[in-house]
């Protein structure tokens, strides 16, 4: 791999000063009492991703989400005027989960012109207002008006749909995304709907994994085995370098290499690569629905460009592939040891057999990835637990990990203390840039 | 859906006959066929790889006669055994085993794919 150059201060890291060099704390990983800090600071008051509006094609087309994690159960509708709406999915009589199927744990989709309660059939629209009431003389003083859903705060960002579980939102989602939305705005998202879901109870905090996939630092070791024995031994001669590295706070971005798909020389993979011209990196040869990228995909306009993967704070990940899908990770934490792991892959819909079975080979290739990756995470995490070492060292290629864990620490920080959040790095690259 | 000329025993094409030995890889979901993966020797992995990878180009050619959205049955046990064939190649090409090495317990479930 050639060398890829830094900014002029030597690294990323020190491009943006106040980030620090110094060794870095990870009790932010293996503590209980700062995993409930966190939870207040960080997921009750965020802007998070909970799916995508081609979950709800149509006016009535509904699906549910069970955030364990916060004790709560989602609703999300899409409402006669197009609107993507949610609530929380509680009966108002007397609390009943309005919408499940089976097993009241369990997620679902469907869609329908009312939802009607189990329990009493009681009957809302799919604006959240309550619309029928059996027996309603029964009652006394019903002021049904006021007896709607409880809504959530909803919005949409490019076909993704965020939640903010705040009464009151600090910020819009537009404000909240700021560059990194943006920057990103206008990427076809849409036009790649063949997804595949996987997910994965992972026993390590949910900070450990995305850190596993912002440095690509242990590629060349840990995933070693997946090239041939020619191409693993020049990788791990090489080791990696980021092509570009972005700190949009809270959000962040690593744009890496891609001299995979194809390879220069067939040797370089596996046979079943070189039989579907398709690998990590996606199918070889791309669709053609991209056409000019956004600026922030490809920041540094390198021809060797392969992937961009993109942290949307707090626990949302987006890996845009030059090859034209894309790929997110959803990182749900269960407890300060435990989180809920997703990842979905998104693909533009194949044109002929061969397409869908290269698509299947990169979904496969990217499931053999994860479970290595998810392996080592609870190897790490039960060694923090011993508390033995208290800090850390990060090189420059881990910057994004450094970053995601000051921007955690800094929000509780401001939201303990009832300040406003301040990332002074960005302020110091903001006043060198100009 | 339309119906091509002969089809096995087990409903492959009749030009894939040579792979009818391999028929219990023809599995409907993801989590079948890496279910089988991990439950099946590598002797027999092996084997099935040695009969269907050097088949690839004649099955991709075959397959691609018809319109994706519209294959017939016995196109898509095809797909599906190719399908199979995309889970065992990692066992057979590099992990020389059916887990992959250092996974421990974590596992990834398929809760989301496509129908064909
Ligand atoms: S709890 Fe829903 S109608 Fe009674
Ligand atoms: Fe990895």
């Amino acid at each position: 791999m050639a060398k890829f150059p830094k900014p002029s201060e030597g690294s990323w890291t020190e491009h943006y000063p106040g980030l620090g060099t110094g060794p870095v704390s990870y009790e932010d990983s293996y503590s209980a009492e700062f995993y409930a800090r966190e939870q207040e600071a960080v997921f009750l008051k965020t802007w998070l991703n909970i799916g995508r509006v081609e979950q709800a094609p149509r006016v009535g087309s509904y699906f549910t989400r069970e955030l364990t994690w916060a004790k709560k159960s989602i609703l999300v509708v899409k409402d006669k005027d197009g609107t993507i709406r949610a609530f929380h999915n509680v009966c108002r009589h007397r609390g009943n989960k309005l919408v499940w199927d089976d097993f009241p744990q369990e997620e679902t989709s469907g869609s329908c012109r009312q939802f009607t309660c189990k329990y009493h059939a009681w009957r809302y629209d799919l604006d959240g207002s309550l619309d029928f009431v059996q027996q309603e003389s029964e009652f006394f003083d019903l002021d049904k008006d006021n007896l709607g859903l409880v809504p959530v705060a909803c919005e949409v960002w490019e076909g993704f749909i965020f939640i903010n579980l705040a009464k009151e939102p600090e910020q819009t989602l537009t404000e909240f995304l700021g560059e990194m939305g943006t920057g990103l705005a206008g990427y076809p998202f849409g036009e790649m709907h063949q997804k595949y879901t996987f997910k994965s109870e992972i026993n390590s905090n949910w900070k450990l994994f995305i850190d596993a996939f912002v440095e690509f630092y242990h590629a060349p070791v840990l995933h070693q085995k997946q090239s041939t024995p020619e191409e693993a031994a020049k990788l791990l001669g090489h080791g990696f370098e980021g092509l570009h590295y972005e700190l949009l706070s809270p959000h962040s971005m690593v744009s890496s290499w891609g001299g995979m798909s194809p390879p220069k020389d067939p040797k370089m993979v596996k046979p079943m690569e070189n039989a579907l011209r398709s690998g990590l990196f996606g199918p070889w040869d791309s669709p053609d629905v991209v056409g000019d990228l956004p600026p922030l995909v490809n920041p540094a306009e390198h021809r060797a460009w392969g992937v961009d993967s993109f942290i949307v704070f707090p626990n949302f990940m987006i890996l845009i592939w030059e090859r034209q899908w894309y790929l997110t990770y959803h990182y749900w934490p269960l407890a300060e040891n435990k989180h809920l792991f997703e990842v979905s892959l998104y693909f533009v819909p194949p044109k002929n057999a061969a397409e869908r079975i290269q698509q299947e080979y990169a979904v496969a290739v990217t499931k053999e990835f994860a479970l290595q990756d998810a392996n080592t995470l609870e190897a790490t995490q039960t060694m923090l637990e011993t508390r033995v070492v208290d800090t850390f060292v990060l090189n420059d290629q881990e910057i994004l990990c450094r970053h995601h864990h000051a921007v955690v620490k800094e929000e509780v920080r401001a939201h303990e203390a009832g300040t406003p959040v301040n990332f002074p790095w960005n302020r110091a690259s903001a006043a060198a840039n100009a | 859906m339309t119906m091509t000329a002969e089809t096995t025993a087990s409903g492959l094409p009749a030009a894939f006959a040579d792979l009818e030995p391999f028929a219990g890889w023809i599995l409907e979901t993801q989590p079948e066929r890496y279910g089988r993966r991990l439950s099946t020797s590598m002797a027999e992995m092996q084997a099935f790889y040695d009969a269907a990878f050097p088949r690839l180009p004649e099955i991709l050619a075959h397959c691609n006669v018809f319109p994706i959205d519209d294959l017939p049955d016995d196109v898509k046990k095809l797909m599906l055994l190719v399908f199979s064939l995309v889970e065992v190649s990692f066992p057979v090409e590099i992990w020389k085993q059916g887990r992959v090495p250092d996974s421990g317990a974590a596992a990834m479930d398929c809760v989301l794919e496509p129908p064909l």
